[in-house]
């Protein structure tokens, strides 16, 4: 079959279109660089109404807003999901790692949970302090300016705290508590945990004229027509097509490798459109890879030639190396308190409007590193699931469960809005031994070779998740409430999530100074290719008990000003 | 200027196939990409062209005969009656729901057509009828028997009225009158404010002081963020 190759040179091709793909894609279009951006599934607009499900009603859709098609419901705004048709990944050594794709322009910044916090100088640097995992080459002044300027850009609503190891940013104002946090902020005080507001990229205040004010509906996982909440699309890459920004975007067109030259140079890339299944080749005097980093690990590793014989960029070994996720584990409580509520508007924003950052000293407690506490609850709207065991409660007060008849709605009603549940979210020790690498023996439906998983927790995971569900436990019988299930065993890793699960995986590509030991120097730039950049998590050396997109954001707006420095001093 | 259509020109990719067969090369500009406006599509709520070919495909099954049909129908309306105020389960359509939830999640199908089978077995053997031509009150004896579950190990007639239960409740609640019925007030455009005071109130609950400047001052809400150098919000 013969390659198509477009005759147009493209100063950058940015491969994928999530936080970092579409931060650079608006830095870079606009120093006035003509930008091609490949995405691998189809476009998306929130404002499209064909493609809106925000407000929607649950009996709009025969299935009530079941995940069987889409994996967190079928409202959510993610094409793609834990499994892709077609597309598959695999295990190695009865590894159980799930690896979340979204096949869309904008790709998961359409559905995340906008948690939009900053890493401090300890998280760079957590290695000075306990000495387990690398820090990274650069620290919080190198980045601060950034994340300054995406808070500015994008906005964050939040509170100056003035936490050392949770730096304060510029903040939009942020809303009040729900009922059942201002319960959650009682109880976690009597078990000296701090809670502040939430830090999340939704906008509670206007930030520029392009974008609406947050309507308080708490969907924000399934993307706002008011550009309300931070999307790449909305918030990145339609505004640089509006500031007239030369970008050609490529939809549902699948990258397959980076294309190179005698000197091993990045010369374009090579993919698939997924609508012919030709194969069609791009010319690019730079590569920036933005596809999440197991998907660029992956194109980089299938990116072979015989000056990368291991994998572009590749001469230390280490790409898809140091994989690592979030940690995380869950627990519920049935708060007898909010019986029998008064009903009201409290959809709030979409997720929590406080949280708990880490808050103990880990030299005195058996496992390093910490994590932070979500918390949700409240009348959310019914959706399928709703009802499900409408009386379970009944057994903590001695009476009947089950039943059919009336007595039921009344149940219904009683128990509404009466649970509440955290998420504990912390910081895992980056591996060597927990990675993704090329299965020689699987394809993709495009002929790619997919993505084979080795991953295996410590016990530095399971201490702190064991930790986590003695923390909620005893905030919530502070709450007067009844703890939901059983504590998890040793055996069940204490609830600890399976690796990837919570969506965090970085750490592919990592960033250092020794190219012996690191794939990206410290603006993301490969070793090994100077015209090849990794803006996604891939260069993450560690992940704190951060979500890990304000820093996604942050650093790819740094390395786009370095790439656009490159071209001005002609060093590219 | 509209902005969909100038991003629409620029969309290549899948349309730049199309042109490449016809002899032109993809990364050249076009204004031949499709430029069929958007419609609201209320039916199919945001779905993907793959999305829709799935529920139509399903709708176009039929998984219960009319016989289990109309026995959902009558059980149905046992598990949530009419009150004087909202319809029963079975008025407000939930056979018809549990009819798609069976196709669409398989696992639940031996379970629901056996679980029937055994409602109508019962009832021909204890009245000598089937299940939903028995009175009112031999079919709640019937049902009073396998309606409240053993904790540690239900029984297999148990665990079908487990999930009867289930699907009735959630049928109901996430139909248009159920919402109604429960009182759920949101899915709408609004301004959030905080708990209403008589609520706060009765809870004993309050606002910290130190957090109120914190809080968004709705009145502002759309005056444009401004800051210090010290990251304090000016406006």
């Amino acid at each position: 079959m013969q390659i198509i190759e477009s005759s147009t040179m493209y100063d950058v091709i940015i491969v994928g279109s999530g936080a970092g793909g579409g931060m650079a894609t608006k830095v870079l279009s606009e120093a006035g660089l003509k930008v091609a951006v490949v995405e691998a599934g189809p476009f998306f607009d929130p404002k499209d109404p064909k493609q809106q499900t925000q407000f929607k009603w649950p009996y709009e859709s025969p299935r009530r807003g079941a995940n069987t098609v889409r994996d967190f419901g079928e409202f959510d705004m993610a094409l793609g999901g834990w499994n892709i048709e077609g597309e598959p990944y695999t295990q190695k050594n009865g590894s159980k790692f799930a690896w979340f794709r979204s096949r869309m322009l904008g790709g998961r910044t359409n559905h995340w949970g906008r948690i939009s916090l900053r890493f401090s100088e300890r998280d760079f640097k957590h290695k000075d302090v306990d000495g387990l995992g690398e820090n990274w080459p650069i620290g919080y002044d190198d980045v601060k300016p950034y994340y300054d300027k995406v808070d500015k850009l994008i906005g964050v609503f939040g509170s100056k705290e003035g936490l050392v190891n949770e730096p304060d940013g510029f903040f939009l104002p942020a809303p009040k508590p729900r009922l059942h946090e201002l319960y959650y902020m009682d109880g976690a005080k009597k078990s000296g945990v701090p809670v502040i507001p939430a830090r999340m990229s939704m906008v509670t205040k206007k930030v520029n004229k392009d974008r609406g004010v947050c309507v308080y509906c708490g969907q924000c996982a399934r993307s706002c027509q008011y550009y309300a909440d931070f999307s790449s699309g909305s918030c990145l890459i339609f505004p640089a097509q509006n500031n007239g920004g030369q970008i050609d975007l490529f939809v549902n067109s699948m990258v397959r490798e980076v294309t190179t030259n005698d000197e091993g140079k990045a010369t374009g890339v090579l993919y698939i459109n997924k609508e012919d299944r030709k194969e069609y080749r791009l010319k690019g005097k730079v590569v920036v890879m933005a596809a999440s980093a197991c998907s660029s690990a992956r194109i980089l590793l299938n990116s072979k030639s015989k000056q990368h014989p291991a994998g572009l960029g590749n001469s230390s070994g280490l790409i898809g190396k140091y994989l690592h996720d979030s940690t995380g584990s869950s627990r519920g409580g049935f708060i007898p308190a909010l019986m029998d509520r008064k009903m009201y508007n409290e959809d709030g924003v979409g997720g929590m409007h406080v949280y708990s950052p880490w808050w103990l000293d880990n030299k005195k407690l058996d496992f390093p590193r910490g994590y932070h506490i979500e918390v949700w609850g409240g009348m959310g709207m019914p959706n399928y699931g709703f009802g499900f065991n409408p009386n379970g409660f009944n057994e903590y007060f001695g009476e009947k469960v089950g039943g059919y008849g009336n007595s039921l709605r009344a149940d219904v009603k009683k128990y509404y809005g009466a649970t509440l549940g955290f998420g504990g979210r912390g910081e895992s020790i980056a591996q060597e031994t927990n990675y993704c690498e090329i299965d020689p023996t699987t394809v993709d439906e495009y002929g790619i070779p997919v993505l084979r998983f080795n991953y295996e927790w410590t016990d530095y995971e399971r201490k702190q998740a064991k930790h986590m569900q003695e923390t909620f436990e005893e905030i919530i019988h502070n709450m007067g409430g009844k703890v939901l299930g059983d504590t998890p065993t040793a055996e069940q890793d204490y609830g600890l999530n399976k690796p990837g699960e919570i969506i965090h995986e970085v750490g592919t590509t990592r960033m250092g100074d020794n190219p012996k030991t690191s794939v990206v120097n410290k603006y993301e730039q490969m070793h090994d290719v100077d015209n090849v950049f990794i803006v996604d998590a891939g260069p993450f050396v560690s992940q704190a008990d951060k979500n890990p997109t304000w820093t996604i954001l942050a650093l790819a707006w740094r390395t786009s000003d370095y790439i656009v420095e490159q071209f001005k001093q002609q060093n590219i | 200027m509209d902005r969909r259509k100038s991003i629409k020109s620029i969309i290549l990719g899948g349309v730049a196939g199309g042109l490449a067969l016809n002899g032109c090369k993809p990364g050249v500009d076009s204004d031949t990409t499709s430029t069929e406006e958007a419609v609201v599509d209320e039916k199919y709520f945001g779905r993907t062209p793959e999305e829709k070919e799935q529920i139509a495909k399903l709708n176009a099954e039929q998984f219960f005969n009319e016989h289990q049909m109309e026995t959902l129908g009558v059980l149905c309306a046992l598990i949530l009656p009419a009150n004087e105020k909202y319809g029963s389960a079975t008025d407000i359509g939930v056979p018809d729901f549990i009819e798609f939830m069976a196709k669409d999640i398989p696992a639940y199908q031996t379970q629901l057509k056996g679980g029937l089978m055994w409602l109508d077995h019962t009832s021909n053997k204890d009245y000598g009828v089937e299940f939903k031509k028995a009175t009112p009150e031999q079919q709640k004896v019937i049902l009073d028997a396998i309606a409240y579950p053993d904790k540690e190990e239900p029984t297999y007639e148990q665990n079908f009225f487990s999930l009867m239960r289930n699907l009735t409740v959630t049928g109901y609640y996430t139909s248009k009158e159920g919402i109604e019925d429960l009182g759920y007030k949101g899915n709408t455009p609004n301004v959030w404010d905080g708990v209403p005071q008589d609520v706060l109130d009765k809870h004993g609950k309050s606002y910290p002081k130190e957090w109120m400047p914190k809080f968004v001052e709705q009145s502002k809400r759309n005056v444009m963020a401004e800051w210090d150098d010290d990251m304090n919000l000016i406006t």
